[in-house]
């Protein structure tokens, strides 16, 4: 089991984040493992409690609750201390296993900044999976709101966006 | 990284700022006439710009010329650099789970 993964580490599939527009960014990364596989992790609860909140960034998913449809609500709530998580939320737009799914997400700390619409493309090529993250916020200021403040309480859902900003400072 | 840095950075205005002196230094009657700021707000974020060392000041005749402070910004993106490190870390983690799923499937055929 454990020399499985060793090689897997070996040949490890690039994470790249970029800043697609003044209101996108986009993260892409390869799996492999074909498209149902990667889906159902992003998808079920028992899987995606797993990897969503790293084991090694000492944080907790505590509530991960979904209503995997279209209309359908999520809520997921980690950080350190139970009693004042963070808290993101939103309702599914499309759900079309394994291929898409699109979802808004408000991050209910700063509410202010709207809902992002993130879209997650899993396109099977030869038995592996390349994973498009597209998130869209409802400004530019959002973003770059979101970034800033989000970086200020070390939070991550903003923080390869804000290394796309000042890539761009540079 | 300095905290204060990103704290500065986190107020929509001087984010404002800070993309205005991309361009190249400029006086503090220029930036609050560009962004529609009070004179008076304008000079509170660049204090705390100034602060944080992401701008400088030099006098300039009869002006307050403000420009961008490389250093901080590359301080920030090296932090940012370890911070990628949480897709990373993320996405390893589905690495093993999808490793995990893939072999079972595969003992379940």
């Amino acid at each position: 089991m454990r020399e499985a993964t060793t090689s897997e580490r070996i040949t490890r599939n690039e994470t790249i984040v970029e800043r697609t527009s003044d209101r996108e960014l986009t993260v892409t990364r390869t799996f492999n493992a074909p498209a149902h596989i990667v889906f159902d992790a992003w998808t079920k609860p028992e899987l995606l409690k797993r990897w969503w909140a790293p084991k090694s960034f000492g944080v907790t998913l505590f509530e991960c609750a979904q209503d995997l449809r279209v209309g359908g609500a999520y809520r997921f709530a980690f950080g350190r201390d139970p009693k004042n998580p963070e808290v993101f939320s939103g309702r599914y737009l499309e759900v079309d296993p394994p291929s898409r799914l699109v979802f808004t997400q408000l991050y209910e700390r700063m509410s202010d900044i709207g809902d992002v619409v993130v879209t997650a493309a899993f396109e099977e090529s030869q038995g592996r999976t390349r994973l498009t993250l597209h998130q869209l916020f409802p400004s530019k200021e959002a973003l770059e709101g979101a970034l800033a403040s989000g970086m200020e309480r070390g939070m991550r859902v903003t923080l390869d966006q804000l290394d796309a900003l000042v890539a761009e400072m540079r | 990284m300095n905290p204060q840095t990103l704290a500065a950075l986190g107020e929509p205005n001087r984010l404002r700022i800070i993309e205005l002196l991309r361009a190249g230094p400029r006086p503090v009657n220029d930036i609050h006439v560009r962004l529609k700021l009070r004179q008076s707000q304008a000079s509170q974020h660049l204090k705390v710009l100034k602060a944080v060392g992401l701008v400088e000041m030099e006098p300039r005749a009869q002006q307050r010329l403000y420009s961008l402070r490389a250093e901080p910004l590359k301080q920030l993106h090296e932090w940012l650099d370890r911070y990628r490190h949480i897709w990373e870390a993320r996405f390893e983690e589905l690495d093993e789970i999808v490793e995990e799923l893939k072999q079972k499937g595969q003992s379940d055929a």
